[in-house]
């Protein structure tokens, strides 16, 4: 950022330039930080949720694996990866906007819009899981309130709730509750996504973007890392820990 | 100084560029968004003030003659969900911080003009669902929302307000988001971080709360009402929850929002005692890094909201501890005002009457708040009058205070007209005895026992009586004085004098344009030489005004 001083030389005025910006490279650079302290907002908002779950996994340890162990860890592993080629599809859409490429921007584009969409569909499928398994937690679904059936020892059907030594169901619908609610945040930041991402392919479609004119592209480009980012910390916080414990359930 | 060149006032200003009612409620001009902030907070201050008269008028007499308890209960909770969320907490930022920020800094509009009119669009549709759950049946779980009463037991309208104030709090958030990247991106050349204004300085702070702050509240009254709506069992022990991490998590915001309300008003101030003292504010960065130390230091002391609460008595002491740390940048302010004073050439025009009111009741109000930081009295004052009295010196003696300061102050800036100086000054003297009126007595209930949210008392302690009896009076006092203002500002709309460009002839950037200014605020960007309060020296005594500018005694 220039010290106090907006940069004053005239550029010849670019149609996209608002007229409260002395220049391009200002309405870039405001937009981008604007982001940027929305970012941190987001982090702050999702942090109440991390607070929570930090909070009841030292609380209830066991009731806490028993549940995590239930989560299908291949799905989970997949989306993870999905998200990662998403991020890297979209940074190859960032840099091809800089430097002009628009063909190669609408397929980065249209190629992230997948991989998102892929990610939510799994997430569906998870979802359903936890639904045949009466896992939805308290009465978020009145016709199907959180009564998953417990496993007897020896018992290895992996629709029940396989509880290793001082869990409990009630506690287990406490992981369950802040896993609905950490995914399901993430995935309406998902959804949200998604629609930026059509405006933008639209505008790329249309031309709007040149190397002088990328800012919406970039501005978007750090919204999805960064639901990325919220993602590569669910994983292993709600999938990961406690794995090696499986084999006392 | 160098002297602005003043554009002789141009046929166009942004009040009558456009006229018609879709010109207003599509503006992207931060100073119409501005004007419709300061109709719509007038409007829930109003709704405020007639909760506080109903709670005052029903403890005039010790039993409850007004209203039964149950009513009492929703009166006292909807004064403060109006207060705190729909008046304080967008006062000043949203109506003259949106006004003045791009205006002190050079700028043409803010960064998001769009934003910002979204932010007011999403405050309006906030206040509108709160105003539909008062009216469907009101909701009675004090405005911290504590649970497991709010999640499990009561039976009002929690989840209509809890959503009303859910979605104001983007409103807030979208403000802060865009002064932040006003102030970072759009300095007019030469406005370098130490010539800003103090009061540009001071909503830098504030938006930094609101943009860490005000999300958390947000995840935190969400959980609320999914608690409530599918009893889940977050934060309801019955089901393995923690009633306590509800606490940790609201009062995470709703300390800093403390601050959100304070700082804003705290950058009146600045701008008021430099101004009307005509002299360079003293300690100019200190005064500024202070207002920066608050924000952070108001991050770190929520704990002292739960002293009684349960909290390990070593929280305590670590949080009673940080609690009295900031007190040292609030008072580096209140020094650092008191030494801009001395031999200053003060005018007390109606705005430096309320900057100095503002100063004797933030003083108590901080000081006050010693003695509730304290563990070992917190626990003797915790939930009675003491807290109520505390908190309203800093609220209403600070932060309404200041912002009727700052509304006179620039309102020939905003309206293009003087308010009647006479009346000004008269009625900030009568809200200066009426709020004190109100408010003093009631430090004595709380330290004689007297609970907050209690709408009786017993009948055989006639003092208890005697106090509250003038707290009412001082009350309708307050309430006369907050009249008159109305009164005679709408009056001045068209009767009063008009108002030349510069009409208290200072040097701030806000005053070097037409009053009111023109939609761009600058006929051309302005290139700023000059730290802010930089008053003539003296073979320019004659820009000056009316008022010479005194040279310190030679010694």
């Amino acid at each position: 950022m220039p010290e106090g001083l907006a940069a004053t030389h005239d550029h010849p005025s670019h149609p996209a330039l608002q007229h409260h910006f002395e220049n391009m490279e200002q309405q870039r650079e405001a937009g981008t930080l604007g982001m940027w302290v929305f970012l941190v907002t987001e982090i702050m908002f999702f942090g109440g949720m991390f607070l929570a779950y930090t909070l009841y996994r030292f609380e209830y340890p066991a009731a806490f694996v028993s549940a995590s162990n239930h989560l299908d860890i291949k799905l989970g592993a997949i989306n993870t990866a999905v998200l990662i080629v998403s991020s890297f599809t979209m940074a190859t859409a960032v840099y091809s906007t800089q430097v002009g490429r628009q063909r190669t921007t609408i397929i980065c584009l249209i190629l992230t819009m997948i991989l998102g969409a892929t990610f939510l569909g799994i997430k569906g499928i998870e979802y359903h899981d936890k639904y045949n398994d009466h896992l939805i937690p308290g009465q978020l679904i009145p016709s199907r309130p959180f009564a998953p059936e417990v496993a007897k020892p020896g018992d290895t059907d992996p629709h029940k709730l396989h509880l290793i030594e001082g869990a409990t169901v009630q506690n287990v619908q406490l992981f369950y509750w802040i896993y609905f609610a950490m995914t399901g945040m993430h995935a309406l930041h998902m959804i949200i996504g998604l629609g930026i991402m059509t405006v933008i392919l639209i505008m790329a479609w249309r031309g709007k973007f040149s190397p002088e004119y990328h800012a919406p592209v970039e501005i978007s480009g750090l919204y999805w890392h960064f639901v990325d980012i919220i993602w590569i910390f669910l994983f292993p916080l709600l999938y990961l820990l406690g794995r090696h414990l499986e084999g006392h359930g | 100084m160098e002297e602005f060149e003043i554009p002789k006032q141009p046929g166009s200003n942004y009040l009558n560029a456009e006229y018609g009612l879709k010109s207003w409620l599509l503006t992207k001009d931060h100073k119409r968004i501005a004007l419709l902030y300061l109709g719509a907070i007038s409007f829930f201050f109003f709704i405020g003030s007639l909760y506080a008269m109903a709670i005052r008028l029903e403890l005039l007499t010790p039993q409850g003659d007004l209203m039964q308890s149950s009513t009492y209960n929703k009166t006292f909770t909807q004064h403060g969900i109006i207060m705190v969320f729909f008046f304080l907490i967008p006062s000043i930022p949203a109506t003259l911080g949106n006004f003045l920020i791009p205006m002190m800094i050079g700028a043409k509009d803010l960064a998001f003009p769009r934003i910002n009119l979204l932010s007011w669009y999403i405050y309006m549709i906030g206040g509108v669902i709160t105003i539909y759950a008062l009216l469907a049946g009101g909701v009675d779980t004090g405005w911290t929302f504590y649970v497991p009463y709010s999640t499990t037991f009561s039976n009002s309208y929690v989840i209509a307000t809890g959503l009303g104030i859910f979605i104001n709090g983007f409103s807030s958030i979208l403000t802060g988001l865009n002064f932040i990247v006003t102030i970072h991106t759009m300095r007019a050349p030469g406005m370098t971080w130490f010539r800003m204004p103090l009061f540009v300085w001071a909503h830098y702070a504030t938006s930094l709360i609101m943009i860490l702050g005000t999300p958390v509240v947000a995840i935190t009254i969400l959980l609320v009402a999914l608690e409530r709506l599918a009893h889940i069992g977050i934060f309801d022990p019955a089901a393995g929850g923690d009633p306590v991490l509800f606490q940790h998590l609201f009062w995470f915001y709703s300390h800093p929002a403390v601050y959100i309300m304070v700082l804003p008003a705290m950058g009146v101030v600045s701008e008021l005692i430099a101004n009307f003292s005509r002299k360079n504010i003293f300690g100019y960065k200190f005064v500024a890094f202070s207002s920066l130390a608050i924000a952070v230091l108001g991050f770190l002391v929520w704990g002292h909201h739960l002293f009684v609460a349960s909290q390990s008595v070593y929280a305590g002491m670590i949080f009673s501890f940080l609690s009295f740390t900031v007190a040292i940048p609030s008072a580096i302010k209140v020094f650092n005002w008191t030494a801009t004073l001395y031999k200053g050439s003060i005018s007390y025009d109606t705005p430096m009457l309320y900057g100095l009111g503002f100063i004797g009741l933030f003083t108590i109000g901080g000081l006050t708040g010693m003695f509730l930081a304290s563990l070992a009295t917190d626990v003797h004052l915790s939930d009675t009058y003491f807290v109520v009295a505390h908190f309203h010196y800093i609220m209403v003696g600070g932060t309404l205070l200041a912002y009727l300061g700052g509304l006179h102050y620039w309102w020939p800036k905003i309206s293009g007209r003087m308010y009647p100086e006479g009346w000004g000054r008269f009625s900030a003297l009568i809200v200066f005895v009426g709020f004190n009126l109100t408010f003093s007595p009631q430090f004595l209930l709380g330290y004689m026992g007297m609970p907050r949210r209690y709408h009786t008392y017993p009948a055989e302690l006639v003092s208890w009586q005697v106090l509250h009896v003038l707290s009412t009076a001082g009350a309708s006092i307050l309430g006369v004085g907050l009249m008159i203002p109305l009164v005679y500002l709408a009056w001045s709309l068209r009767y009063g004098r008009i108002a030349e460009a510069n009409p208290w002839h200072l040097p701030g950037l806000e005053w070097q344009t037409a009053s009111p200014p023109p939609t761009e605020n600058f006929l051309t960007t302005p290139i700023v030489t000059h730290e802010a309060y930089e008053f003539a020296p003296p073979e320019h005594k004659e820009v000056v005004g009316k008022f010479e500018r005194q040279q310190p005694a030679e010694t």
